[in-house]
C-alpha cells in the first residue's frame, strides 16, 4: 500500500512526539503572511476535519487582498461553502470569484476523473489511443479508485495551474487522508505503478507466450483470472496494451509535477487541531517534509478552544462563584425572589467558563509538543465557516488584522 | 431499549460516519457497554489506521485476536491476510503465494473497486457465521469510504459473474440485507456538514445496499446548562457583586456558549426532520485527549441513552 513500510502510521506513539526530534533549524517555520505575498504555491495539509478546506479557501482570499491573482483548488467542500464561492456542480476548471479585494480570487473543485481524462489525452499518440483508454472499464475503476489517485490528481492539477501563468499563486487543498502524506508521494506512486512486474508482465503477455518467463507469467495471469473471473483480467490486460507507449510521457510528468512540490516557490501550510491526534498527525507530516528535505512550513492551530479570562485574580472570583464541587447547585447566597435559581445559574455559567480555562490548558500542552510554533492560532468559532463573511473572518483571525 | 436486546438484535453492528466524527471511541464505548451486560465482544478495525488500539493502551491490534479488557477482544483486518487465508482455505494452489507476491492481485483489484472490500467483509461474515462473539462491533471507515466499503458486494456482483468472488459477494451481500444478523449504526456531530453526510450515507445504505439502519449516535454533545443571558440581573437577583472584568467575562462567555449550544440544538432538530430514526447522543467531553479512562463513564451514558431510547 502506499505508505512505506518505515512509515508506517501504527508506529506512532503520542510518547514519541520528542520536540527535540524536529530541528527547527532544519524547517524554517514560515510566517504565514510573508508565505502569501511571496510564494507561488501553498498546500494545506492536515488530518480530517480540522479546516484544510476552509483555511485553503481563506489564504486564497488573504493573496486576493494583498493585490494578487490567486485561485484555491479545494476538493469536496461543503456545499454552502461550495455554493458561496460558486462551485455548484463540479467545476474542474477555475471560475472567478468577485469580491472586494484588488486582486483576483478563483476557485476550482477538483474533478479527479477529468483531470485525469486531461493527462491521458496529453500524453495518448492519436485519438484513437485516448478513446481506447478512457472507455476501458479497468481505467474506468483505477482512475477513481486506485488509492492515491485523488491526491495525484490534485499535485496535478496544481503543477498545470502554477505553469498555466494566469495565477500568482495556486493553494491546493488536499483529500482528508488520514496520513496526509499521500499527497507528497502521489506523483512517486503512479511511477511504482508503471514500473511495476505485474504491468510489465501484463504489457509482454501481449508479444506472445514463447519465453519462459512469459509463461509462468502466463499460469499466474490465468490463476488470477480464476479468483477475479476473466472479464476483469481481460480489462486489466487490455488497459495496459492500451497504456503502451505513454509511460514516458506520464513518467516525465510525475517528475515535474514532483520537481515543483520540492521548489522553493511551494510552501506547506500544516494545519492541526487542538487535539491529541491532529497534533500526532501535524507533528508526522512535518517530520515527513523534513525527511523529503523540503524547507519550508508554517503550522495553523484551528479550532482552539478560546479562554474568556486571562488574569489569575478573575479566575479567583470565578472559582468563588462556581463555588466548591461538591456544593449543589441552587443553593447559592441569594435572598430575593429567584434569587437561589439566578445563583444557580451564575455559578453554571462560572464552571463553563472554568471548564473552557482547563480545556485551553490542555491543549496548549498538546501544542507545545509541536516544535515548531503555530504560526496562527484560530478559535473554535461558535459558527460554521460556509459563506465569503465566513472566509474573511477566518482571514482576518488567521492574519490577526 | 433493553440494553442485552439492542446489542443481541443482530450480530454485527457497523459503526459508520464521516471522518472524525467520534467513530472509533464510540466503537471502544460500544464494546465495553455490552461487556459489562455480560456478553462477549469482538472489536474489528479495518486496515489498522485507527485510534482503537490507543484507547486500550496499545500500540496496535493484529489480525490475530486479543484481549483488550474483560470480555473484550478484538483484531485488525487486512485485506492481504484476508486474502492469503482465504485463497488457503480454497485450495488456490502453489501459484496463490506467487499471485500474491508479485503483487498481482493488488494491482488487479485496483481495477475491480470492491475486490479488497469483499476480502474483508468476507473475513466478517466468516466469523459472524463462526459465532465468533455474541457482539461483533466493527469500526469502518470514513463514510463516503464506507459506502463504497459497503456497496462493493453488489458492484462485484456485477463485475464478475462467476467464480468464488461471486459467491463470497453474494454471502455478504445475505449478510448485509439480513436485519437479524446486521445492522449499521451512523454516528454523526451536530453539526451541518457531518449531518448532512449522515442522511445521505444513510439513504444510499438503506436504498441501494439494503442494509439496516440501527440507532444514530450523534456525538460530541453539549449539555444545555441553561445559562443566563443577562448576567448583571443574574447578579442583581442573586445578591452578587461583580466586578466589571469578571461580567464581561462572564457575558461573552454565556453569549459563546449558548450560540453553540443553539447551533447544535437546531442541527438535531433537522436531523429529526431529515432522518426517523431513534438517536442516542453523547455528551463533549472537557477533553483534548479522550482516552482510556474516560471508556467506562462513557460505556455507562451509552447504556442509559440505550435505556432511555
Ligand atoms: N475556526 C473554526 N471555528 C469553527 N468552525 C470551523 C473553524 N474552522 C473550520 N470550521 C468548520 O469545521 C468544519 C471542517 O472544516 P473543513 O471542511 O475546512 O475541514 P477539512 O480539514 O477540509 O475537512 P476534511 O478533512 O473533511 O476535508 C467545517 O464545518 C468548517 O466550517
Ligand atoms: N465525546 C467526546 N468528547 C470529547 N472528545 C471526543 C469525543 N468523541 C471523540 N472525541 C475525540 O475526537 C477525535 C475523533 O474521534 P475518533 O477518532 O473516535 O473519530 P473517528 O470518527 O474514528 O475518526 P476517523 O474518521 O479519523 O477514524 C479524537 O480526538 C477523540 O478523542
Ligand atoms: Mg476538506
Ligand atoms: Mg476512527
Amino acid at each position: 500500500m502506499p505508505v512505506p513500510a518505515d512509515l508506517d502510521p501504527g508506529d506512532l506513539d503520542p510518547d514519541d512526539l520528542d520536540p527535540d526530534d524536529l530541528d527547527p533549524d532544519d524547517l524554517d517555520p514560515g510566517d504565514l503572511g510573508s508565505l502569501v505575498a511571496e510564494r507561488s504555491v501553498l498546500v494545506c495539509a492536515g488530518a480530517g476535519g480540522v479546516g484544510k478546506t476552509s483555511v485553503a479557501a481563506a489564504l486564497a482570499v488573504q493573496a486576493a487582498t494583498l493585490g494578487r491573482r490567486a485561485v484555491v483548488v479545494t476538493i469536496d467542500p461543503a456545499r454552502r461553502l461550495a455554493d458561496a464561492l460558486g462551485l455548484d456542480g463540479l467545476t474542474n476548471d477555475p471560475h472567478r470569484v468577485a469580491g472586494p479585494w484588488p486582486g483576483e480570487l478563483h476557485a476550482a473543485m477538483l474533478d479527479t476523473r477529468a483531470t485525469f481524462d486531461a493527462l491521458v489525452a496529453r500524453y495518448a499518440a492519436s485519438e484513437t489511443q485516448t478513446a481506447e483508454i478512457l472507455q476501458n472499464r479497468f481505467y474506468r475503476n483505477i482512475s477513481h479508485a486506485l488509492s492515491g489517485t485523488q491526491e495525484y490528481m490534485a499535485a496535478e492539477k496544481l503543477y498545470e495551474l502554477h505553469v498555466a501563468d494566469r495565477f500568482d499563486l495556486v493553494v491546493v487543498d488536499t483529500p482528508p487522508t488520514r496520513q496526509a502524506l499521500d499527497f507528497l508521494d502521489a506523483p512517486g506512486q503512479l511511477k511504482r505503478f508503471l514500473d511495476h512486474r505485474v504491468y510489465r508482465l501484463m504489457t509482454s503477455g501481449k508479444r506472445g507466450m514463447t519465453g519462459v518467463l512469459n509463461r509462468a507469467g502466463f499460469a499466474v495471469l490465468r490463476t488470477a483470472g480464476r479468483l477475479v473471473g476473466a472479464p476483469v483480467m481481460e480489462d486489466a490486460i487490455a488497459f495496459f496494451t492500451a497504456f503502451e507507449g505513454m509511460e514516458a510521457g506520464f513518467r516525465q510528468r510525475a517528475q515535474q509535477v514532483h520537481s515543483v512540490l520540492r521548489s522553493p516557490a511551494t510552501a506547506f501550510v500544516v494545519l492541526t487541531g487542538p487535539q491529541l491526534d491532529t497534533v500526532t498527525e501535524a507533528a508526522f507530516f512535518l517530520r515527513r517534509l523534513r525527511a523529503e528535505g523540503l524547507e519550508t512550513a508554517a503550522v495553523v492551530a484551528n479550532r482552539v478552544t478560546p479562554r474568556f479570562v486571562e488574569d489569575e485574580a478573575t479566575l479567583a472570583r470565578l472559582r468563588e462563584l462556581a463555588g466548591g464541587p461538591d456544593r449543589p447547585p441552587g443553593e447559592g447566597e441569594g435572598e430575593a425572589e429567584g434569587g437561589a435559581g439566578a445563583a444557580a445559574g451564575l455559578a453554571a455559567l462560572a464552571a463553563a467558563v472554568l471548564d473552557q480555562h482547563d480545556l485551553a490548558d490542555d491543549e496548549d500542552a498538546i501544542l507545545a509538543q509541536l516544535s515548531i510554533a503555530p504560526s496562527a492560532r484560530v478559535p473554535l468559532l461558535d459558527h460554521d465557516i460556509h459563506d465569503l463573511d465566513g472566509l474573511d473572518d477566518l482571514r482576518r483571525l488567521l492574519f490577526e488584522v | 431499549m433493553d440494553p442485552s436486546a439492542f446489542f443481541t438484535s443482530s450480530a454485527v453492528h457497523i459503526v459508520a460516519g464521516k471522518g472524525g466524527v467520534g467513530k472509533t471511541t464510540l466503537t471502544a464505548g460500544l464494546g465495553l457497554a455490552a461487556a459489562s451486560l455480560g456478553l462477549d465482544v469482538l472489536l474489528v478495525e479495518i486496515e489498522g489506521r485507527g485510534g482503537l488500539p490507543g484507547l486500550f493502551g496499545r500500540n496496535r491490534l493484529h489480525y490475530r485476536e486479543e484481549t483488550l479488557a474483560q470480555g473484550v477482544r478484538a483484531r485488525s483486518l487486512s485485506a492481504e491476510e484476508a486474502l492469503v487465508e482465504y485463497l488457503a482455505d480454497h485450495g488456490f494452489g502453489p501459484l496463490a503465494r506467487r499471485m500474491i507476491d508479485t503483487g498481482l492481485v493488488e494491482v488487479v483489484s485496483r481495477g475491480a473497486p470492491g475486490m479488497k472490500d469483499i476480502l474483508l467483509l468476507g473475513k466478517i461474515k466468516q466469523l459472524e457465521r463462526a459465532g465468533a462473539a455474541d457482539v461483533i462491533l466493527v469500526d469502518a471507515p470514513a463514510s463516503g469510504h464506507a459506502v463504497t466499503f459497503l456497496r462493493s458486494p453488489r458492484g462485484l456482483l456485477d463485475a464478475v459473474a462467476s467464480g468464488p468472488i461471486n459467491s463470497q459477494a453474494r454471502e455478504v451481500l445475505e449478510l448485509l440485507t439480513d436485519a437479524a444478523r446486521c445492522q449499521v449504526l451512523l454516528v454523526t456531530t451536530a453539526e451541518e456538514t457531518p449531518i448532512n453526510e449522515l442522511v445521505e450515507t444513510a439513504f444510499s445504505l438503506e436504498d441501494e445496499i439494503g442494509l439496516h439502519l440501527g440507532p444514530v449516535l450523534v456525538n460530541g454533545v453539549l449539555p444545555d446548562r441553561h445559562l443566563p443571558a443577562d448576567v448583571r440581573r443574574a447578579a442583581k437577583r442573586a445578591g452578587v457583586v461583580l466586578d466589571v472584568g469578571v461580567r464581561r467575562a462572564l457575558e461573552t462567555a454565556s453569549a459563546y456558549v449558548r450560540r453553540r449550544v443553539d447551533a447544535q440544538q437546531s442541527q438535531l432538530s433537522r436531523l429529526d426532520e431529515l432522518l426517523p430514526l431513534t438517536r442516542l447522543t453523547v455528551a463533549q467531553r472537557p477533553t483534548a485527549g479522550l482516552a482510556h479512562a474516560h471508556l467506562p463513564a462513557l460505556a455507562d451514558e451509552l447504556l442509559a441513552a440505550i435505556r432511555a431510547a
